[in-house]
């Protein structure tokens, strides 16, 4: 990899002057990014590491609902989510590997915005406010298609603050090798409406399946999707499926995660 | 170069780094534990994993400056203090959890974190903690009874499965 | 009562305390006074004309200190082929040069065509992506499809080649007609189009050598990840750069999993020592993940139809088959063979069938090479038997298990001719089939289908048997089949003074164990403890000779040379026992390492013959020599011929197509066992790979010759989670007949046996299920694919 100035900032303000400096680029938990580096597909000229800001790290109850600092790792969810909002718990569980996820990060995973990334699923079907240094995001505006987010320049995730819904659950078809969601779909329940989340399967990234969102409001059963079907055109097709195989897994894993959520 | 230090196996250390630097490099190349072993270039087969402040980690996905002043430990520093294996090191010996060797000593340091943890983990538990270590030799039933025996639990029906 | 020492024993591997402490010490752990570190320039393009390569940007880099090109390379040898195949019409192989560094053109996606050595590891990456920059490469059309090469000659990966074939052997060719007849007379026939997916070995530690150059006396030390450190300097030094053999020392040290990819010797291993020499400094060079997926030696890769005809009882009549397979851009050591000898001679299985043929056709592409990996060949031939085996019991409505014992050669009928030229020596098919049986519970079968059934799942199970030759020898044999190495193993066994025990073995370790099993064989045949016995492999300034260890040859071969020497030693003891003890040499007897007087207490320890040996005060000077040392070379008279039945158990899950093998019995027959605790480890392994290849491994290049799983993001390997507890079980014995130790060999029978048996299971599940229009699945048994095969 190509060398770069390190800087380990302790204060969101500090980060975000360094930021500021060409060619400047925020590293969390660093474990896609440093494969990325290895590669040399990404040559920051200097890396500011946001691991060391106490204030970005920690889970806790808020107004409404749950407040995940940016840079809280994927453990410390899995553990201290749990008894606020075990379907978020269990998401962050089953990323990656145990190691990956004592460095990983929320605010690193969403920023990041790989298609096949298990946050953005939560995020996006907890319906979430995505908080940075400089304002507050719908998680409906907050993804932005492969790899896209509405963060500008120099602006860094902070916290994501989560609903925490009557009803919630997240179901994992993995990828063999990558072990990343080859398909993954969250479901929540709330006051509001049924929210329906898929990350791995489409080609713009994580969507809302909104027919399924609306059979679920109307009967929250796994049965109640059984006439819809989702459109092969819209999916990924790799080696590892065909768009018509991911499509089929949307619908599978949708009503696992009602059956699950209960 | 910065210099960064930290404390490895107990002993505090220090050396010249770049930024670019890797936890493994510095390891193997600035401290000469070469334990700590490389199997890929994608933070997926675990053979580099060592703990830092108590917690697996993938020494090869974190640069050694992200980790100045952190407790790491090694697979050098799992043996008991007169030198010979440890209870988990003793298991893999017993159970004849390696072949090779290379996966080895990351297999080691995800196994003790999960002990750490999990005192008492299911085969369930194990095989899923030890997602993120690939072994070629194994076909993993060795090191997942190695695990087993470890935590003090009978696995003399293992092989009869 | 187990044996607690000794041949048998389930002894603790010694080298595992090392490993397990972070000591072990692999080609890359070493850190060398003055040492360089090259970095290799491989073609991004599968297919390209080299054409101008400036090197001067990259030379004048900051701390680069030689770069080389093919050009460097292009009046040295090529890296040869291990085996020369005659064509069906009597011509030779096409033998295209394989150099050290690409000239020309390249020919694949990772193709080394140039080299940077720089103080730095860093500083010889930057230099070789601006080489890489300056390197003027024309694309030219890839050749990746086989079928396509061989019909297309006007594309060629070797322009001297005009139909990218390298041979179109039969076999046995006279028997061609006979079998043609036999298959068009039958009641039945099955036909079955399959391809055996092409793998990569992934040995977790990547490939790496060192060079060094000593001015002073002019000698090179090449430390390097081989399973073959001999071979490794026969090539170097014979046929690519021409050190003299007695100039080059070949180390392999700890080596971290081989599986056949290390068995060859590689182009990087002669550039490091190149640069050693002109820089008088060691030169290093470690493959990251990425490079060893584009370069290593990739294994499998066959497509292949085969007829099965039978009666309609499902007695077989004959077996037909006709193979395509992929050698890749060039020929690897051993690429000719595999295909070949290695899998048309196990063709027959464990069967009395009368006719076989079988017809390869080997094809160049513009892939990486392919060669031997675990089971080589033998897997291959396996798994298209007893798939369509299987595919005709379904056809014909018969018992899987029954048809296997109708047609079984039974234990009256030893020596077995095969009609694909093996002489089984010995084996006893049924009983490793019952004992599968037994151990699986087949009885208990459908009270756990109908279980699963509750859950969801559609469970099935799946058999395989499978027979395989290991040891390969003798080489009186091998060379009229055109080997171009001898097979044989080497050790010698030193007593120094002291007592203890050196023994220096040709075979190589590299997650075997031989350390520990070899000592038991040597502690056990001289009577002393296994402590005082020290096994020394993989460096070629301190061993006689050796060829290595793979085919599963170790024990079969090396091991029994260790007791080949063990033997010369117990009988030199003999003699200075005679004269210490005043008796007549044939009045000695050697027992629990004492030499006894016959029928008398007169005896001397084994230790104190060794002293006498070494300080012959007491010594027959006039008509023996002094020291206590002896070397073997073992040539084994046949193959041995290990086999046994594997019964796997899967549940499927329809809806997303997944499969997860919920057991797996193995029934092995592998003569006698010197350590069962080393024999489960290497079936369990084996079993491992075999799951992986059947359900999730693979290999795939686009039509350009990218190679789209280049890394573990893409190429999934088995993790813990993916496969359950094995139950191994090896008491059926019937020791190997040729050889004084009984053995037959272990580490590839669970990668030969496992994949049809897992097969196999998934399209029996899919049966049960009802979805009996599934005929075959091609490997990689993958969620997706099973997916799409139930919904057509």
């Amino acid at each position: 990899m190509h060398n770069f100035d390190f800087i380990k900032p302790a204060s969101i303000a500090d980060a975000v002057k360094a930021l500021s400096s060409d060619g400047a680029q925020a590293l969390s938990g660093g474990q896609t990014l440093l494969p990325t580096m290895k590669q040399r597909l990404a040559a920051p000229a200097v890396l500011v590491s946001l691991t060391g800001i106490a204030e970005m790290k920690g889970v806790c109850r808020g107004d409404g609902g749950l407040h995940v600092g940016a840079a809280t790792t994927h453990a410390i969810v899995a553990k201290e989510a749990a008894a606020h909002y075990p379907a978020l718990a269990a998401l962050a569980g089953g990323i990656g590997d145990p190691a990956v996820r004592n460095r990983g990060t929320i605010g690193g995973s969403i920023a990041n915005n790989d298609p096949a990334a298990c946050y953005p699923a939560g995020v996006l079907g907890s319906g979430a406010t995505v908080v940075t240094n400089k304002r507050k995001i719908a998680a409906d505006d907050f993804f932005q298609g492969l790899f896209s987010t509405a963060l500008e320049e120099g602006e860094i995730v902070t916290e994501v603050r989560f609903p925490i819904p009557e009803k919630a659950a997240y179901v994992k078809f993995q990828q063999p090798a990558s072990r990343f969601a080859l398909t993954g779909v969250f479901v929540a329940k709330s006051g509001s409406g049924v929210r329906v989340a898929v990350t791995g399967a489409g080609q713009g990234g994580v969507f809302r399946w909104t027919e399924a969102e609306a059979a679920l409001a109307r009967s929250f059963t796994p049965g109640a999707i059984g006439g819809l079907s989702v459109s092969p055109g819209d999916m990924i097709s790799d080696l590892h499926g065909s768009a018509a195989y991911r499509a089929n897994l949307v619908k599978v894993l949708t009503g696992r995660a009602v059956a699950a959520a209960g | 170069m910065t210099k960064v230090s930290m404390t490895v196996n107990g002993r505090t250390v220090s050396g010249e780094v770049e930024g670019r630097t890797l936890l493994s490099a510095f390891l193997r190349e600035g401290l000469g534990l070469t334990g700590t072993h490389v199997g890929c270039d994608t933070s997926q087969c675990g053979a580099c994993v060592v703990h830092v402040d108590g917690k697996a980690v993938k020494s090869c996905t974190v640069f050694a400056l992200d980790v100045a002043e952190a407790d790491v430990r090694t697979i050098e520093g799992m043996a008991n203090p007169d030198g010979s294996l440890g209870p988990l090191q003793q298991a893999f010996q017993d159970h004849h959890g390696l072949q090779c060797g290379f996966c080895t000593p990351g297999m080691v340091m995800s196994a003790a974190a999960l002990l750490a943890d999990n005192p008492r983990p299911s085969e369930a538990d194990v095989r899923h903690y030890l997602d993120g270590n690939i072994c070629r030799c194994t076909g993993y039933h060795n090191i997942v009874k190695a695990v087993l025996a470890a935590s003090g639990q009978d696995v003399s029906a293992v092989a009869a499965e | 009562m187990p044996k607690d020492h000794g041949i048998g024993a389930s002894s603790k591997r010694r080298e595992d305390i090392r490993f397990l402490t972070g000591r072990g010490v692999y080609t890359d752990d070493m850190n060398l006074h003055g040492q360089t570190f090259a970095v290799f320039v491989r073609s991004q393009v599968a297919h390209g004309r080299i054409g101008k390569i400036d090197t001067a940007a990259a030379a004048a880099m900051p701390g680069v200190l030689a770069v080389f090109t093919g050009e460097d390379f292009k009046d040295v040898g090529g890296n040869p082929a291990g085996w020369l195949i005659n064509s069906r019409d009597g011509t030779p192989m096409r033998e295209p040069k394989r150099p050290v560094l690409a000239h020309g053109k390249v020919r694949h996606v990772g193709d080394a065509y140039a080299a940077v050595v720089a103080e730095t590891y860093a500083q010889a990456k930057d230099a070789a992506e601006q080489l890489a920059a300056d390197s003027d490469i024309e694309e030219l059309p890839a050749i990746i499809d086989m079928a396509a090469a061989l019909a297309n000659p006007s594309n060629r990966v070797h322009d001297e080649i005009p139909d990218n074939q390298c041979y179109d052997w039969g076999w046995i060719e006279d028997n061609r007609a006979t079998v043609d007849a036999a298959i068009k007379a039958a009641p039945h026939v099955t036909t079955l189009e399959l391809v055996n997916n092409r793998l990569v070995p992934n040995a977790m530690e990547p490939r790496a050598s060192i060079g060094e150059y000593f001015p002073g006396t002019g000698d090179y030390k090449l430390t390097t990840t081989s399973q073959n450190p001999h071979l490794t300097r026969l090539l170097v030094a014979a046929f690519v750069l021409g050190i003299p053999e007695n100039k080059l020392t070949v180390v392999a040290p700890d080596v971290g999993g081989g599986f056949g990819s290390k068995i060859y010797h590689y182009g990087e291993e002669a550039v490091v020592l190149a640069a050693a020499k002109k820089l008088a400094r060691p030169v290093r060079w470690t493959a990251e993940r990425s490079e060893s997926f584009l370069s290593d030696a990739h294994g499998r890769d066959h497509v292949t139809k085969i007829e099965l005809a039978c009666e309609k009882d499902g007695t077989f009549i004959a077996f037909r088959t006709e193979t395509m397979a992929n050698v890749g851009a060039y020929l690897s050591n051993f690429a000719t063979v595999t295909p070949t000898f290695l899998h048309g001679t196990l063709m027959a299985g464990p069967y009395k069938v009368p006719n076989v043929y079988v017809n390869v056709k080997t094809v160049f592409t513009n892939t990486a090479p392919v060669d031997a990996y675990r089971g080589a060949g033998r897997p291959e031939a396996t798994y298209s038997l007893e798939r369509v085996i299987d595919k005709m019991c379904r056809e014909l409505g018969l018992d899987p298990f029954e048809v296997r014992r109708k047609n079984f050669i039974t234990t009256d009928m030893y020596p077995y001719t095969t009609p694909v030229g093996l002489i089984y020596d010995t084996g006893n098919y049924h009983a490793t089939l019952d004992k599968a049986m037994q151990i699986g519970d087949v009885a208990g079968f459908e009270a756990r289908r109908a279980a699963s059934a509750k859950r969801g799942k559609l469970r099935g199970m799946g058999l395989s048997t499978w027979i395989e030759a290991c040891g390969i020898a003798p080489s009186h044999l091998v060379g009229v089949l055109g080997a171009r190495v001898g097979l044989y193993d080497a050790a010698t066994v030193r007593v120094n003074a002291t007592g203890n025990i050196s023994v220096m073995t040709g075979a190589h370790s590299h997650g075997q164990g031989h350390e520990t099993v070899f000592a038991q064989i040597v502690a056990d045949k001289l009577g002393v403890p296994e402590a005082s016995v020290e096994i020394v492999h993989g460096d070629t300034s301190k061993i006689p000779f050796g060829m290595g260890s793979y085919g599963s040859r170790s024990l079969a071969v090396c091991g029994v040379a260790v007791t080949k020497a063990i033997d010369k030693i117990v009988a030199k003891g003999k003699k200075i026992a005679a004269h210490m003890l005043e008796a007549a040499e044939e009045d000695i007897t050697f027992e629990n390492g004492r030499f006894s007087v016959a029928g008398t207490d007169r005896a001397k320890t084994f230790a104190e013959i060794a002293f006498s040996a070494y300080v012959p005060h007491n010594y027959p000077l006039e008509t023996l020599e002094p020291g206590l040392e002896e070397t073997a070379f073992y040539d084994p008279a046949n193959f041995t011929y290990p086999a046994g039945a594997y019964i796997c158990e899967v549940e499927v899950d329809a809806e997303t197509g997944k499969v997860d093998v919920v057991a797996f019995h193995c029934a092995d027959d592998f003569g006698n066992i010197m350590n069962p605790m080393v024999v489960e480890g290497q079936v369990h392994g084996g079993v491992g790979q075999g799951i992986g290849q059947a359900l999730c491994e693979n290999t795939t290049y686009d039509q350009t010759g990218q190679l789209l799983t280049g890394s573990y993001m893409d190429y999934a390997m088995p993790r813990a989670d993916d496969v359950p507890f094995y139950n191994v079980d090896y008491s059926c014995q019937t020791p190997c007949t040729h050889n004084p130790l009984g053995v037959k060999g272990c580490g590839e029978a669970g990668a030969i046996g496992s994949p049809p048996a897992v097969v196999n299971a998934v399209i029996d599940a899919l049966h049960r299920g009802g979805h009996t229009h599934v005929k075959h699945i091609d490997m990689p048994v993958s969620p997706s694919r099973v997916w799409q095969a139930i919904h057509g």
